[in-house]
């Protein structure tokens, strides 16, 4: 597949005012060759987006087929598939702007004859997360464990339609990126969240292995989606994994240990509280963690993340300033401190 | 070693004279291989590497147990600040190599006394199988094997073990076993690790050999549906097989608690001569002599990787790695002069 530049001229970006679909919409805006960007959300944006027009339209809406018809609108980036109920309001709304919201947006695609390009942001939440999963997911294989509910399951639902459109629009290119969890200085989602606590809940007896994808080059594989052309499904996360253990005290945080039934009660103590928004879905994450293979990323894709899933993730705890309550200068300097008073000891003794 | 004097043919100065009048260079070679592009300031070496050099020589001046102190210490320091790798399969390198093998290693050198014979059929590098028999009511034979071959092994690898699902279920299991190198025994995982050059070891028998009676001891199961075969076939690996003896009398099961293995989703849950009856007592193993022998290469390269998707060649082969496996025990168990000695 060879990209061919300038290939879109029109863009539409749903989920605008939120973080990713805001600094995308801006990144475009900078971009000469493309002539309008539409953004589409049910609020504002409130970063700046540049010359992006902002349109306030709900997806689940049939006013989005109006939109993409008289805008002409030739490639559709779907970024508003929301991973909690926390800011929706509830499990039914979040349910409903996922999946009836890609429906209706499908469905007005399809009916378009300028489209030429979809961009669906997913998530590796769709490979899901059980102890019998293998090591990495590549693109091609199937959750071992169903869902019950949740994003995971949104998320691959909303993958089902887009698969769905793919068969009866076959001109329409369709770019599927599947990406890890998003983490780096200024995103702000669940997990990140999760790692900005004082003292860090973790499932007793086990340590799951956590990939990162850095909110800048997320963006950037975004980016390319839509100024060349990379036809297919993508995993998206940075090199290597973290073990979730690993990544607290790289935070110098504590952990604290609590057995499974206990993190479902504190996640529901949490969401009430307003915190974290712990989805038993995510509880599964924390037991048994994922990882992905991103061979396609690197070969088909011609993407390689710059930063790895260990420097996006000391990128996120220098950039926040978390307080390292374990500083690693002081754990180096105690060292030393023992180690020179054991010489010294030598030496007297000597 | 000295070094040849070269003596000059045509009378003309000796090359390495002129060069000794210009400032001499470091002697060191980098990790990439050059040779250090800095200015020697004393002993044929520049500042820095002359400070590396003192550093090494005042540590092999400390006393034996100093230095093992701040190893140790370095250890704790990596261990609290998270500054160690792990790879895509979890495994921590850090972890194994100074807790989790130095943990079990009096296990196998004073209580089993492992003989580890043939580790020369294991390749120093690239990717290899390591198929063996199982038993013993748990796995401690697997952790036998890795440590046995990682400390006798010139090239000491780690033996990268795939487990079954209830290891990855359960917890403090899980954690330990991602850490130590194992991953779920599954072909895509299977694959990746060959394919990448690991030395992988599967326990084909899985619980049908691990849990067996004791009076069927040392008599092979089946080898499960010969997935090892067609994963090595693919990444185009050779096969070793390993014979273990002494494993199958550490725990001999005399009895099998179906309705209580039924109600709390293990396996089997098993009566020995000393568990559950003498309680905690019961865990301890008897201190069988264990021989674990290596046998000679299966080449799979020459078959292709299209051999895969053929099943008889894999079943045949299959069939004779488990063959090759159960004539070694045998002849180990015709050698061994008792259980215990």
């Amino acid at each position: 597949m060879t990209p061919t530049k300038n290939s879109s001229r029109v863009v539409l970006i749903t989920g605008v005012s939120r973080y990713l679909g805001g600094r995308l919409a801006s990144l475009l805006a900078a971009d000469e060759s493309i002539e309008r960007i539409i953004g589409v959300d049910v609020i504002p944006p409130r970063q700046d987006v540049g010359r992006t027009e902002f349109v306030r339209a709900d997806i689940r809406n049939p006013i989005i087929a109006k939109v993409i018809a008289s805008a002409q609108v030739d490639t559709v980036v779907h970024m508003s598939v929301i991973a909690t109920p926390f800011g929706a309001g509830g499990r039914t709304a979040m349910k409903e702007i996922n999946v009836i919201g890609t429906m209706q947006l499908l469905a007005a695609c399809q009916k378009a004859p300028s489209l030429r390009k979809l961009v669906v942001k997913s998530t590796t939440a769709v490979y899901g997360s059980s102890s019998r999963d293998p090591a990495l997911f590549a693109e091609g294989m199937e959750p071992k464990a169903q869902f019950r509910s949740g994003y995971g399951k949104d998320s691959t639902e909303v993958e089902g339609y887009v698969r769905g459109l793919g068969r009866r629009r076959p001109d329409v290119d369709i770019t599927l990126l599947r990406f890890a969890n998003f983490i780096g200085p200024r995103i702000d989602t669940p997990l990140t969240r999760y790692f900005s606590l004082p003292v860090v809940p973790r499932v007793l007896g086990f340590d799951p292995r956590v990939q990162f994808i850095h909110e800048d080059d997320g963006i950037e594989v975004l980016r390319r989606s839509v100024v060349d052309n990379h036809r297919g499904t993508f995993n998206v996360a940075g090199d290597g994994v973290l073990l979730l253990s690993q990544a607290i005290r790289r935070a110098g945080r504590v952990a604290v240990q609590v057995p499974s039934p206990a993190v479902s009660v504190l996640g529901a103590f949490f969401r009430r509280a307003g915190v974290v928004d712990f989805s038993p879905e995510q509880l599964q994450f924390l037991q048994f963690g994922r990882g992905v293979d991103t061979t396609r990323l690197h070969t088909d894709f011609g993407y390689v993340p710059e930063f790895t899933t260990l420097a996006a993730y000391d990128d996120f705890v220098h950039g926040r300033g978390l307080t390292r309550y374990v500083d690693p200068e002081r754990v180096a300097q105690v060292e030393q401190l023992v180690l020179a008073s054991v010489d010294r000891g030598r030496t007297v003794h000597a | 070693m000295p070094e040849a004097r070269v003596i000059p043919l045509d009378g003309r100065e000796e090359p390495s004279s002129s060069r000794r009048r210009r400032p001499q260079r470091c002697s060191e070679t980098l990790e990439d291989g050059t040779r250090c592009r800095r200015s020697a300031v004393a002993e044929g070496l520049c500042d820095e590497h002359l400070t590396a050099l003192q550093e090494a020589q005042a540590r092999a001046a400390m006393p034996e147990w100093e230095r093992r102190a701040a190893g140790a210490l370095a250890f704790l320091r990596r261990r609290v600040t998270g500054e160690y790798p792990i790879d895509d399969f979890g495994f921590d390198a850090d972890l194994t190599e100074n807790v989790l093998l130095a943990a079990i290693r009096p296990l196998a050198e004073k209580y089993f006394r492992v003989e580890t014979r043939g580790l020369e059929n294991i390749p120093a590098d690239g990717g290899a199988l390591v198929v063996a028999n199982h038993s013993g009511t748990i796995p401690i034979d697997a952790l036998m094997t890795q440590l046995a071959i990682y400390d006798h092994h010139p090239a000491k690898r780690h033996l990268r073990m795939l487990g079954a699902d209830l290891v990855f279920r359960s917890p403090v299991i899980a954690p330990l076993a991602r850490k130590s190198g194992s991953t779920l025994a599954c072909n895509e995982d299977a694959e990746r690790l060959l394919s990448s050059g690991e030395l992988a070891g599967v326990w084909p028998e899985g619980f049908k050999g691990i849990g067996k009676p004791f009076s069927e001891r040392y008599k092979l199961q089946r080898f499960g549906r010969g997935g090892f075969v067609s994963a090595a076939l693919r990444a185009g690996v050779p096969i070793v097989p390993c014979s273990i003896v002494g494993a199958e009398e550490i725990y001999p099961i005399i009895g099998n608690v179906k309705i209580l293995a039924r109600l709390l989703g293990f396996p089997y849950v098993p009566v020995t001569p000393t568990f559950p009856w003498l309680g905690p007592l019961g865990l301890v193993p008897l201190p069988s002599k264990w021989i674990i022998e290596f046998g000679e290469p299966i080449a799979t390269d020459a078959l292709g990787t299209a051999a895969a998707d053929d099943p008889m060649l894999v079943f045949n082969l299959t069939d004779q790695v488990r063959e090759v496996i159960q004539q070694t025990l045998y002849k180990l168990l015709l050698q061994r002069r008792s259980v215990f000695f």
